[in-house]
């Protein structure tokens, strides 16, 4: 078993490094191929490990080698498959064999296609690192990791200015973020002794409320940055400048759910700090709000499905928040599965539609575009929880867990926000794929995407479709470890009011959204209509003036401080003091300089006066030498 | 006593004639009085018993060296005195006292120590020159024979160095290609 | 008065004292050569004297030796000093400025 694991962790970096070695030469086709071999291979042995793992079988333990035993510190490269990472594992795989495949068509005209490649792959090896890593410290590794590929994706197109900047957001909101992980597993570490789940886990116990309250708030500052949860979510939209495979595999499904992941995994902790609990399940509902209501008129069709990512993984917070872990990690599975596909199929309408972003500027493309159109209507129904996909049973759970242990108002608000999310995700797919060809009006000639894509989306498609079925064998293997329960709510009658009720609220608004926008009356908005100028519409559409904030009260003033140091400290002290020292250095060379005048006689009283110096020298210290009890006598005497 | 008036006598005029080298400005009365300098030092080698040393100090100092240096002084023009910057007089008379002192400081310690054994002992009732001899052919042989070799390669130097042309070999070449250079060197002149 | 061996060595100081005078302050290189050869002559007193207070012959071996090689350095002193004066036509130190900086 232990050498599915190794194949599963090392199969990315072989694939990221083989494909780096040709990162300077024009496309090659078979980087593409390769990669995504090996990844799949990594996905053939992921599912090899999760069913040994569905069947009973007993967690695989590795530990590769050391990397730190300084000390008391004691740091193993070390390795852990049990239920929560085999699960992450196969979702992590799979996505990203998928990604790969779609990429060797969507990047088909890139000139840095090989680059891609590199990238994407060690994204996965980092993204494997994290998630099947025994210790905090391994999980601080991929974390970074994943980090920084996201930097090196999401600023693909470097040449674009956008591009970058939204790259170095990404990283530095992270690294924000991180900076609270790093104090986390410092206190995790100070206070158990050792950064290992199953030792720190253990003396968990043992320790009081305060300091595990503080473990606890401060590995969540962590999985906020990298989960975008406010106030550190301006990152997720932005990084919508990636080329959406990248957006498909990092922003939907995998680095993004890293967060989620973590809380997950360090449940135990979380179990025992209930009040911390509750504060992540109400920023995990504010969140799920809060963007899904950004999305409802946003005209970048990438930045939907972006907020819609964002919503979701509010959920995923609340669920875990709440305490019914197992429910977070199978909502995270079944989203990553529809979510890439949404991701994947508005790919294919970008390509088909030379990069328009505007859903207001297509439309009518289900006559061009069947089969996306198909995929990304199943998607979002997925997504909006309609019975029997997946998303139904995820989604449903987590109302089901909020009603049970009688939280309301996260009830609530959760249950508004489905709605809000069946919304405009079939506004969107309304707004693209029916009414009036609008995009007739800005002459671009649309087609159907590769066949092999297509082919390769099929598996997330078929999946989206029937994840619900797993649940029951996914909750009985979790069981062991995710301390799961059952949520009995206490009368049958109310369990099928709650299911009916919401999908009768669902399916209402999806039908507005039909209503609204599948109409010979949509026209590409320009700024006059009544709608356009309400405040609430302008509140939206700029994000809450949160981006606008940032830039003003936070950038603005730092960039300033920075260029402060930097003429007056730096320059005026720093560097004045190093060169001032290399000046005194440099004057006394020349001074010194003048001692060798090339004149012998100069030089025979040089020589004089040193001897001379030399014997003082031997004089005083044999002088010294030979009564140096008297001396001793005499220091002693003056009370030295 | 004839040994305390003996050395009080060389003593001063050792000094006397050292402090004429370095202080005259003609170069002619600086060789004279370190040729005399010279000869009066070997008058304390002999006081001191150490009569192959004084006899040598004659020999190769007196004799060889300052022969040497005399020949040296013809190729330089010594009639007019030597024309000196002079340099600053506290520095040198300052550090030169200041090195007396230390080194009779230095010299002075160890003479408390009565530790010191003699290596090569002197033995009674033989002459100075034979012990001389016996411990320089004996247990100094290397360093003589050492010394020989450098001496060679010194006596090489100084012709090499000092010789005018040594490209032609004037016992090899017959007569008449002696008498040929002569006629070449001679057309150049008178041109 | 008897003669001990620190007058020879006090002796012997001064002589030294005085080639270190000329050492410094003697421009001409010929009257520099001089200098040097009082500074060997003063140690070669020292040498002898101390061979004879302490009965060892060491002291005059080496006097010995030190004769020989001043022999030989001045010959090959000398030499150079022709050279450089058949060059430059001068031998004041103060115009032997090349190795400078």
């Amino acid at each position: 078993m232990e050498k599915y694991l190794y194949i599963a962790l090392f199969a990315p970096l072989v694939s990221s490094l083989f494909s780096a070695l040709f990162t300077a030469t024009p496309k090659k086709l078979f980087t593409g191929i390769i990669g995504s071999l090996l990844i799949f291979t990594s996905f053939v042995a992921s599912s090899f490990l999760l069913t040994y793992i569905l069947k009973g079988g007993e967690p695989v333990h590795v530990e590769m080698m050391t990397w730190m035993a300084t000390g008391n510190l004691y740091i193993p490269f070390g390795f852990v498959v049990d239920q929560v990472s085999a699960t992450m594992m196969m979702v992590v795989t799979l996505v990203s064999t998928v990604v790969h495949i779609y990429s060797i068509g969507y990047m088909d005209h890139d000139k840095g296609f090989n680059r891609f490649f590199s990238w994407l792959s060690a994204f996965v090896f980092s993204m494997m690192i994290l998630v099947m890593s025994d210790n905090y410290a391994g999980l601080f590794i991929g974390w970074e990791g994943v980090g920084l590929c996201s930097w090196g994706l999401i600023g693909f197109w470097f040449h674009k200015e956008s591009a970058t900047w939204a790259a170095n957001e990404a990283f530095i909101m992270n690294r924000i973020a991180d900076l609270g992980m790093l104090i986390g597993l410092f206190l995790v570490y100070w206070n158990t002794g050792t950064l290992q789940y199953d030792g720190a886990f253990a003396a968990f116990h043992t320790l009081d409320t305060t300091t595990l309250t503080w473990i606890g708030i401060f590995l969540f500052i962590g999985a906020m940055g990298k989960s975008a949860q406010f106030p550190l979510h301006t990152w997720l939209a932005d990084a919508m400048e990636g080329p959406t495979p990248v957006s498909a595999l990092i922003h939907a499904a995998t680095m993004v759910t890293a967060g989620v992941y973590l809380v997950i995994r360090s449940n135990e902790l979380y179990s025992l700090i209930p009040h911390i609990g509750l504060f992540i399940a109400s920023l995990g509902t504010f969140v799920a709000l809060f963007a899904a209501s950004m999305a409802l008129v946003n005209r970048d069709m990438k930045r939907i499905i972006a907020y819609s990512t964002l919503s979701q993984l509010g959920y995923m917070f609340a669920a875990a928040g709440l305490g019914a872990y197992w429910v977070a990690l199978f909502h995270l599975m079944a989203h990553a599965f529809f979510k890439a596909l949404l991701f994947l199929g508005a790919g294919n309408v970008m390509h088909a539609m030379h990069d328009e972003l505007d859903p207001f500027k297509m439309g009518g493309l289900k006559k061009v575009m069947k089969w996306t159109w198909i995929m990304m209507t199943i998607a979002s129904l997925a997504l909006a929880g309609i019975f029997p996909f997946a998303g139904f049973f995820s989604k449903d759970t987590i109302l089901e867990a909020a009603f049970a242990e009688h939280h309301m108002v996260i009830y609530g608000v959760l249950l508004f926000t489905a709605g809000l999310t069946a919304f405009y995700s079939f506004r969107l797919v309304a707004l693209i794929f029916h009414g009036e060809e609008r995009y007739k009006l800005f002459g671009i000639h649309p087609h159907e995407a590769y066949r092999f894509m297509l082919i390769a989306m099929s598996p997330l498609l078929i999946l989206a479709m029937i994840a619900g079925i797993f649940q029951e064998p996914f909750f009985n293997m979790v069981e062991e470890i995710l301390s799961a329960h059952e949520y009995h709510i206490h009368s049958h009658v109310t369990v099928w009011i709650m299911l009916v009720g919401t999908q009768i609220f669902v399916g209402l608004a999806i039908l507005y959204a039909y209503k609204k926008y599948n109409n010979h009356l949509v026209k590409v908005p320009d700024g006059t209509s009544k709608m356009e100028n309400s405040f609430m519409y302008k509140l939206l559409i700029n994000q809450y003036y949160i981006p606008y904030a940032y830039e003003e009260y936070l950038v603005k003033p730092y960039r300033e401080i920075s260029e402060i140091f930097w003429t007056k400290v730096d320059l005026k002290v720093v560097d004045a003091t190093v060169d001032g020292i290399a000046g005194i250095i440099y004057g006394t060379g020349e001074k010194t300089r003048d001692m060798q005048s090339g004149n012998l006689s100069t030089m025979l009283k040089w020589m004089v006066a040193g001897t001379m110096g030399l014997l003082t020298l031997a004089v005083v210290f044999g002088l010294a030498a030979r009564h140096s009890d008297e001396i001793l006598a005499i220091l002693s005497g003056l009370g030295v | 006593m004839f040994e305390a008036v003996a050395f009080y006598l060389f003593a001063f005029l050792t000094i006397a004639m050292f402090y004429i080298v370095v202080t005259t400005s003609q170069a002619l009365y600086a060789l004279t009085a370190l040729a005399a300098g010279m000869i009066f030092i070997s008058a304390f080698f002999f006081i001191l018993g150490a009569d192959f040393l004084g006899a040598i100090q004659i020999i190769v100092y007196t004799g060889a060296v300052m022969a040497l240096y005399a020949f040296g002084m013809m190729f330089f023009d010594t009639t007019r005195g030597v024309k000196e910057k002079q340099g600053n007089k506290f520095i040198i008379v300052g550090l030169s006292t200041l090195a007396a002192v230390l080194v009779v400081a230095i010299f002075a310690a160890p003479m408390v120590s009565d530790n010191i054994v003699a290596l090569y002992p002197v033995v009674e009732g033989v002459g100075n020159t034979q012990e001389v001899g016996i411990v320089l052919f004996t247990k100094y042989l290397i360093p003589f024979e050492v010394a020989a070799v450098m001496l060679l390669v010194a006596m090489i130097a100084g012709i090499v160095l000092a010789g005018k042309k040594m490209d032609l070999s004037l016992t090899l070449m017959s007569g008449a290609e002696i008498e040929e250079i002569k006629d070449k060197k001679n057309k150049k002149v008178l041109s | 008065m008897e003669i001990g061996l620190n007058h020879y060595l006090v002796l012997s100081t001064i002589l030294f004292a005085i080639g270190l005078v000329g050492v410094m302050k003697r421009k001409n290189l010929l009257l520099l050569f001089f200098a040097t050869e009082i500074l060997l002559n003063s140690v070669n007193i020292a040498f002898a004297a101390i061979s004879h207070y302490y009965g060892d012959l060491t002291g005059q071996m080496f006097a010995f030796f030190v004769i020989a090689i001043a022999a030989s350095e001045v010959a090959v002193g000398l030499g150079l000093l022709i050279v450089w004066h058949k060059r430059h036509n001068s031998i004041d130190l103060d115009t032997m400025t090349s190795m400078k900086g």
